[in-house]
């Protein structure tokens, strides 16, 4: 059996994860990182994508928006190239309680987020297509966040610096000697082979599967799973975030997020044991249509791309079982000090917002452990695509020659790093994926640096299939590059293929009517009709 | 961020039929098809309007994307929306020249003689195409000397006699290039026992919108659609014309791309040919003489799109002793003032090589069609003259 030592072994690849791996790679710690599934594959990447100023818990919870704003400012920093300043809206509407946006207005003051009350008019210039029934609007500097790429821009300086990342393996215990961790015995879903990495620190930021984590450590850790539905229509039909001006609820903010717009979000107590295979309710699916349609009218006559949920990892600290004293916030455990267990940490609640300072709060106390003195830098170096900000206009003269549509969408999604990315030789910059200007280029790129092992990953790192067309023309295409760009063997590239359509299909299921569904058939001709794929058939058995 | 009303994009499946029935994107690698330039970069135009491709300029705007699309995307609107919302426009003198046929059209008929006679000069022509970029293979097509609505003011008071009326939109083809077409529809419609009313009309505005210039096409827009629908004696009048871009327009253009109430008027026009069938299926049929000659038929794009072609094959069926070739749907490559610019002359050309060859093989005796460009093309590329179909209607009555 392989084995390796290390200093530091964090468990989970999600923003949490991603974020404590750099943290202490640019500390100087050797640090392994090992995920059971993808980079932003859980929680991180299931969510809507909101860059919060702060406002939503500004008048609730006045701790976490102060955290909010701090990390805003400094997420527009360090990683401009995954984030779109956009600016928000809180808008009320005529049934909603007028007296909130002053309680919203002063909240924001006392928490030091620049909100600004803005007239109706302004409000419907900066966004023409909000419903034009609104009585009052706050303007508020939030903003859009895409969680893929900030793990894996986290990911990618942490391996450029020598730090090892294993995806797609499962931790299937955590290794004691007697009170002491000694590492974590793994197993390679890919290769379906076991390991061990050997090291005196483990961080557990694997989010709600803490518990699980925690368990084969012989630790008792609850954890209180809810889930958060959402949907994504197939574009950007508002420019800004739009907040509905009352206490959080169900389906009260659209975000644009690249070139569609989320509508979210639900919240629902489900079971631990269900968290692996959670699905949208339709009932969920009417809410979050209705309410939308509120706030863009134009909601209820675009096609609705799909529909999908992520679980919100809220943790009992000091083994509650009644959820009532659940903490909200960050939650950062020694458990030598919690359950006598010396070398685990774990690091969990919080939001997307707050990653880097909560992978500062764990990397300090492995620090501490591990007699590393060094202070915290994450705040001040910029991740690998966000050195240096350039616009579009720039780029697109830099690559003049190539279509303005590619590298602007390629400069989005990459940032500096587009200049690995794209070259003026024609077969480069051939479209793969259409709806999102993915190129042969780009999925080059990402198959060979981005710790890319399936279809779906390559989704997360490019955006291929994300678009209106949901991988119809641009999966197959993509499957063929494995092969060439990958170790993959033809047969491996189509189960791949396989693979990435069954986990396309999973989110249009629940959505499939009018133009989608027109859509989905033709998919459907595509691979069962012409390829013979047997899509539909393996889905329903 | 605009405001967003038209959204047919979004019923796109990304079939792809409109880029496979595309002239343009079939012979050149410059442009990426309709698919691509139309309804996958509109999200991404919404997003920023900086991802604008500039290879959209390709776009000839024949439609025929539009008669493709099984999902009823306005392709080509989209295109043609784009191109003048997101970009930033240049100002070129060719393109506010070739676009503004009412102000070249009147110069043109004041010194017809000198202006068709320099037009047709070699040394002028290579002039043209190296200070406007006018490709110097391009024929001109000649300016009369009298304009139909001069020709028009000694008929008007026999016109006054009918007691039906048509109202007539003769398009600045008509008025300063050949007449003769004006004078056809006024036989025409007479015989059918229609007085005819002609009104102060302005160009339609379709070279405008070709060219960019998106507020001026309204601006003609509102005044057409004001003239025509105050000289409408009654509801069930008709507004006729012969043009087959400028029906498109006033019918389809106004309200789908320039967002022009068109109201009014949109009920009452009806393409010529349609209009002449329906009186024909009604019974009222002047006597018309045999002619004995076999002709091609081309079909228009613009007439495709609104679906009027089967009235004017319909039609021409009707004239005793004729032949009709109906020649396989292709486009002539001209696309209005595309093909009077050097930059996509070449594509022009190309587009529009294979209808050169169908004729050939067909060899009739003259080539049939509604539209004034296809004509021009057509005559430029082969040995055969261009007849509208209401020319050989007028030629069949007594």
């Amino acid at each position: 059996m392989k084995t390796l030592e290390t200093e530091v072994i964090i468990i989970g690849g999600g923003a949490t994860g991603c974020g404590v791996l750099r943290d202490c790679t640019l500390r100087g710690m050797k640090a392994v990182l090992i995920e059971k599934n993808d980079i932003a594959s859980g929680t991180t990447g299931r969510n809507h994508g909101l860059l919060h100023s702060g406002a939503r818990y500004a008048v609730k919870d006045l701790e976490s928006a102060t955290e909010c704003i701090k990390e805003n400012r400094i997420l527009k920093k360090i990683a401009w190239h995954c984030i779109e300043p956009t600016g928000g809206l809180f808008v009320t509407l005529p049934e909603d309680d007028p007296t909130y946006h002053n309680r919203l207005l002063e909240s924001c003051k006392f928490a030091g987020i620049d909100a600004k009350e803005i007239s109706v008019k302004k409000a419907l210039a900066i966004e023409p297509n909000l419903n034009p029934a609104i009585l009052s609007a706050i303007w508020v500097p939030d903003g859009t966040i895409d969680p893929f790429r900030l793990a894996s821009a986290n990911i990618l300086d942490s391996v450029e610096q020598g730090a090892l990342v294993f995806t797609h393996t499962e931790v299937q215990r955590i290794m004691l000697k007697q009170n002491q961790v000694v590492g974590v015995q793994c197993f390679d879903n890919v290769s379906r082979e076991y390991f061990e990495v050997y090291a005196p620190v483990i961080v557990n930021a694997s989010g709600v599967w803490g518990q699980h984590i925690c368990a084969t450590a012989g630790i008792d850790l609850k954890m209180f799973p809810s889930k958060g539905s959402m949907v994504i229509i197939d574009y950007r039909i508002n420019n800004v975030v739009v907040n509905r001006c009352r206490v959080p609820s169900d389906g009260d903010i659209i975000v644009p997020g690249d070139t569609v717009s989320l509508i979210g979000t639900t919240s629902r107590k489900v079971s631990y044991d269900s968290i692996d295979e959670l699905v949208v309710d339709d009932d969920e699916i009417d809410i979050l249509l209705a309410d939308g349609e509120k706030l863009i009218p134009n909601v209820s006559k675009t096609r609705v791309l799909r529909a999908y949920c992520g679980v919100r990892p809220l943790v009992a600290v000091s083994g509650e079982l009644d959820g009532r004293e659940i903490s909200r916030g960050i939650v950062l455990i020694d458990h030598k000090e919690r359950d006598n267990v010396q070398g685990l940490i774990t690091i969990a609640g919080g939001k997307l917002m707050t990653y880097r300072l909560m992978a500062q709060m764990a990397t300090d106390l492995v620090a501490k452990k591990i007699g590393n003195t060094k202070s915290c830098v994450t705040h001040k170096i910029p991740l690998p695509g966000s050195e240096k900000r350039v616009g579009y206009t720039k780029k697109i003269k830099y690559f003049s020659g190539i279509p303005n549509s590619v590298v602007g969408s390629t400069h989005y999604r990459h940032g500096e790093r587009v200049h690995n990315i794209l070259s003026l030789q024609k077969r480069n910059y051939g479209l793969i994926c259409e709806c999102e200007m993915v190129t042969l280029g780009e999925v080059e790129y990402a198959i060979k640096n981005l710790k890319v092992k399936d279809l779906v990953d390559l989704r997360r790192r490019t955006r291929i299939g994300m678009g209106p067309c949901q991988g119809e023309l641009c999966a197959y295409r993509a499957a063929g590059l494995f092969t060439e760009f990958g170790e993959f063997t033809p047969d491996t590239s189509t189960k791949l293929l396989k693979d990435f359509l069954e986990e396309r299909f999973k989110g249009m299921k629940p959505v499939l009517w009018g133009d989608g569904l027109r859509e989905f058939e033709f998919t459907y001709w595509i691979y069962q009709g012409l390829f013979g794929l047997g899509l539909v058939e393996e889905e329903e058995k | 961020m605009i405001k967003l009303e038209n959204i047919s994009f979004d019923h796109c499946i990304k079939c792809t039929v409109c880029t496979i029935y595309c002239p343009v994107a079939r012979v050149t690698h410059l442009y990426p098809g309709p698919k691509q330039s139309g309804p996958d970069t509109e999200r991404l135009r919404i997003k920023n309007p900086e991802l604008l491709d500039i290879s959209l300029k390709y776009c000839s705007n024949c439609k025929r994307c539009e008669i493709a699309c099984p999902s009823d995307v306005k392709i080509a609107d989209i295109i043609q929306t784009a191109k003048w919302r997101y970009s930033k426009k240049e100002f070129r003198i060719r393109d506010f020249l070739l676009s503004r046929t009412d102000l070249m059209g009147t110069f043109g008929t004041l010194f017809a003689p000198v202006v068709n006679f320099f037009t047709h000069l070699g040394i002028v022509k290579y002039f043209l195409d190296l200070v406007f970029k006018i490709p110097k293979g391009r024929t001109f097509p000649n300016y009369a000397s009298m304009t139909f609505k001069k020709w028009f003011k000694e008929t008007r008071k026999y016109q006054n006699k009918y007691l039906e009326k048509v109202v007539y939109f003769h398009g600045c083809y008509v008025n300063y290039n050949y007449p003769q077409l004006g004078k056809d529809v006024v036989k025409v419609l007479n015989a059918l026992g229609k007085g005819v009313i002609i009104t102060k009309e302005k160009c339609c505005g379709v070279p405008l919108i070709a060219n960019g210039y998106i507020k001026k096409a309204q601006e003609h827009g509102r005044h057409n659609i004001k003239v025509l629908s105050k000289a409408l004696p009654d509801e069930k009048t008709k507004i006729v014309s012969a043009s087959s871009s400028c029906s498109l327009a006033l019918k389809h253009e106004y309200a789908n791309l320039l967002e022009l109430d068109n109201s009014p008027i949109a009920h009452n026009i009806a393409y010529i040919t349609q209009y002449v069938l329906e009186e024909f299926e009604n019974g009222n049929i002047p006597k018309l003489k045999p002619l004995t000659y076999t002709v091609a038929y081309h079909s228009p794009c613009h007439l495709e799109r609104m679906g009027n072609v089967a009235f004017t094959i319909e039609l021409l069926r009707k004239i005793p002793g004729l032949t009709v070739k109906i020649l396989h749907s292709e486009c002539c490559g001209i696309s209005g003032t595309y093909g009077f610019k050097n930059e996509y002359y070449a594509i022009s050309q190309a587009v529009g090589n294979e209808l050169f060859k169908i004729i050939e093989e067909a060899n009739p005796d003259f080539v049939v069609t509604d539209c004034e460009t296809c004509k021009w093309q057509i005559e430029m590329n082969t040995k055969y003259r261009v007849v509208h179909p209401i020319s050989l209607l007028a030629e069949a009555i007594e």
